[in-house]
C-alpha cells in the first residue's frame, strides 16, 4: 500500500537549493530559471505542469545532470548533483530507441553502456517487458511498434538499471488522448509496482494530477514556483475519478494560475 | 473475367526484369529512330552494329576493362580510406571543419580533367594517375555525406547517451556510427559511379591501356560502334560496383527505413 501522499515525513530524496539556470545568449543572459527551493521526497510521484518555454525541460536536465547549473545547486540523496548520476533514468519526450536495435536490445543499451552484469540485466529487461504488456514483442524493431509501444518499451530502458530515480519529460506528449489515457493508467501500475522517486513534467493538467502525490505548478519564463498542490485521492486511482468534484476542482485552482498569467484564453 | 498476361506477372515485377524491359524498349526506340529519320551510322550506329562489335572485340575490351577497373577500386578504396576519416574529423571538430572544409569544396570546385594532364607529368603514365584521378572524384561524395551522417543526431539521443555516462567509445560505436551508416552508404553509392568517372578521365589523358584508352581510339578513328560498345562496358563498371555497395548496405543496415517494404507494422 502506498503511504498517504501528503505524508512529510518520508525524507526528501531530491532537494532543489535556490538552483537557478541562465542562458548566455547574443543580447545577453537570459534567464530560464529563477532560484528554486523545493524537496521531492523518496518514493513520491511529482508532476511539473507549466506554460511552455517555462523552463520546466531545463529543470529534468538539471537534475538529470544533463545540464549545468547557473547558480544554487542540485542534492540527490545528500550528493550534490555535478554530471549524470547513476541512480536516474530518463524517458524523454520521444522514444529516442535505435532503430538498429530490437526492443530487447533497446533495454538492454541501458545495461550495455553503463557495463552492468548482464544476466541480472537482461532477466530484470524481461520482467520489465512482462509489467508493461511488451511480452511478444521482445525482438521487433521500434518503427514496427506503434507510438504506445515505443513509449513503453523507452520506460523499459529507463528502469533496467533500477534507479531509484525516474526522470519524464512529457513521455506521452505525442501520443493520441486514448492512448494517452492508457498509459497514464499503466505508468500508475509501473509506479506503484516499482516504486520509484518520479518527477514528470507535462503539459496536461489532468495527466499531472491523476498521476502525482504533488503538482508543482510553475509560472512562465522565467520560471518560477506559482504553487504546489497535494493530491488527495486514493489510490489506486480510477479514469472515473477525472470526473469527481475533488478532481473538477483541483484542476480548476491548477488551471486559474494559467488564466492568471494569460497563458490560456478563456 | 480473367485478363491473358503477355509475361508472368511475377517476371515482370521482379526487380532485376524492370530495367532489362526497359533497356530493351530503349534499344526498339533506339533502332526505330534510325530507320525512320534515316540517320546515317557515322552519326549514331544501329543497336545491331554496337551488340556485334561487343562481342567481336570482347577479349579486347574486357583486358582493357580491367585496367579501368584496377583504378576504379583504388580510387574508390582511397575515398573511403581518406574520406570517413576526414569526414570524421569535420563533425567532430569546429576548428577542423572551419578550416578544412571550405578548402575541400573549393578543392571540389576545380574541373578534374583540367588538371589531369598534370597528374601525367607528376606521376607518368601507370596507373597511379588514374586512381588518384578516381580518388579525387570519388573522395568528395563521401566525405560530405559521412559529414552529414555524424551531425544528424538529435540532441535527445545525445542526452540520452550523457544519462547512461556513455564515454566517447562507446557514445561513437553505439550511437553516432550505427546512426551514421545509412547517410555513408547513400555518399559510397555515389562515389562508386564517380570513381569509375574519375578514372576513365585519367585515362582520357595519358594512357595506352583502359577503357578512357579505348574510347579515344574510337574517337580518333570516327568508329562509333566501337565507342558506344566501350560505353556499354564502362556503364556496366558502374552498375556493378554500384550493386556491390547495395549489397553491403543491405547486409550492414538491414534496419533501415529504405529495407522496411516487406515488413508489417504492429499496432495495440
Amino acid at each position: 500500500m502506498h503511504m498517504d501522499p501528503g505524508d512529510a515525513t518520508r525524507p526528501a530524496l531530491i532537494r532543489m537549493l535556490g538552483v537557478a539556470k541562465s542562458y548566455r545568449t547574443a543580447e545577453g543572459e537570459v534567464e530560464s530559471l529563477q532560484p528554486l527551493e523545493f524537496d521531492i521526497r523518496e518514493g513520491e510521484f511529482l508532476s511539473i505542469v507549466g506554460p511552455s518555454g517555462c523552463g520546466k525541460s531545463t529543470l529534468l536536465k538539471l537534475v538529470g545532470g544533463l545540464l549545468p547549473a547557473t547558480r544554487g545547486s542540485i542534492e540527490i540523496a545528500g550528493k550534490r548533483v555535478e554530471g549524470p548520476a547513476g541512480s536516474i533514468g530518463i524517458v524523454f519526450q520521444n522514444h529516442v530507441l535505435l532503430a538498429w536495435r530490437t526492443v530487447l536490445e533497446n533495454i538492454m543499451l541501458q545495461i550495455e553502456v553503463r557495463k552492468l552484469p548482464h544476466g541480472r540485466g537482461i532477466e530484470h529487461a524481461r520482467e520489465l517487458v512482462e509489467m508493461v504488456g511488451l511480452k511478444g514483442f521482445e525482438n521487433k524493431y521500434p518503427w514496427q511498434l506503434s507510438g504506445g509501444m515505443q513509449q513503453r518499451a523507452s520506460i523499459c530502458r529507463a528502469l533496467v538499471h533500477d534507479p531509484a530515480i525516474l526522470l519524464m519529460d512529457e513521455p506521452f506528449g505525442a501520443l493520441d488522448a486514448m492512448t494517452r489515457e492508457k498509459m497514464n493508467l499503466e505508468l500508475q501500475r509501473i509506479w506503484s509496482a516499482a516504486k520509484k522517486t518520479v518527477l514528470l513534467i507535462t503539459h496536461s493538467i489532468p495527466e499531472a494530477i491523476f498521476l502525482s502525490d504533488r503538482v508543482l505548478v510553475m509560472s512562465e519564463r522565467p520560471g518560477s514556483i506559482a504553487g504546489i498542490y497535494d493530491v488527495p485521492l486514493p489510490r489506486p486511482r480510477t479514469l472515473a475519478m477525472m470526473g469527481g468534484v475533488e478532481f473538477g476542482a483541483l484542476a480548476q485552482t491548477i488551471r486559474a494560475h494559467f488564466y492568471a498569467q494569460g497563458s490560456l484564453d478563456a | 473475367m480473367s485478363t491473358v498476361h503477355l509475361w508472368p506477372r511475377r517476371v515482370v515485377e521482379s526487380q532485376l526484369a524492370r530495367p532489362l524491359i526497359l533497356i530493351v524498349l530503349i534499344f526498339v526506340l533506339w533502332d526505330l529512330v534510325i530507320r525512320v529519320f534515316k540517320i546515317p551510322p557515322y552519326l549514331i550506329p544501329a543497336p545491331w552494329d554496337v551488340a556485334r562489335m561487343l562481342v567481336a572485340e570482347w577479349p579486347r575490351l574486357w583486358r582493357e576493362s580491367l585496367f579501368t577497373g584496377y583504378a576504379t577500386l583504388g580510387g574508390f578504396g582511397l575515398s573511403i580510406l581518406f574520406g570517413i576519416p576526414i569526414a570524421m574529423l569535420i563533425a567532430y571538430s569546429r576548428l577542423v571543419e572551419s578550416y578544412v572544409y571550405p578548402l575541400l569544396v573549393f578543392s571540389q570546385s576545380v574541373p578534374k580533367i583540367a588538371i589531369a594532364p598534370l597528374f601525367v607529368v607528376w606521376f607518368g603514365f601507370g596507373i597511379f594517375p588514374k586512381v588518384i584521378s578516381a580518388f579525387l572524384l570519388g573522395f568528395f561524395p563521401v566525405v560530405v555525406a559521412t559529414v552529414m551522417g555524424f551531425k544528424s543526431m538529435e540532441t535527445e539521443m545525445i542526452d540520452l547517451a550523457r544519462s547512461m555516462r556513455a564515454s566517447r567509445l562507446q557514445m561513437f560505436l553505439k550511437f553516432s556510427l550505427p546512426q551514421a551508416l545509412p547517410s555513408i552508404f547513400s555518399g559510397l553509392k555515389v562515389s562508386a559511379t564517380l570513381a569509375v568517372v574519375g578514372a576513365v578521365v585519367g585515362e582520357f589523358v595519358g594512357s595506352n591501356s583502359g577503357i578512357g584508352y579505348v574510347l579515344q581510339i574510337a574517337n580518333g578513328n570516327f568508329d562509333l560502334p566501337l565507342m558506344f560498345a566501350a560505353l556499354f562496358v564502362l556503364s556496366m563498371m558502374g552498375v556493378i560496383l554500384f550493386a556491390i555497395v547495395d549489397v553491403v548496405e543491405k547486409m550492414m543496415i538491414p534496419w533501415h527505413q529504405s529495407r522496411r517494404a516487406d515488413v508489417m507494422t504492429v499496432t495495440a
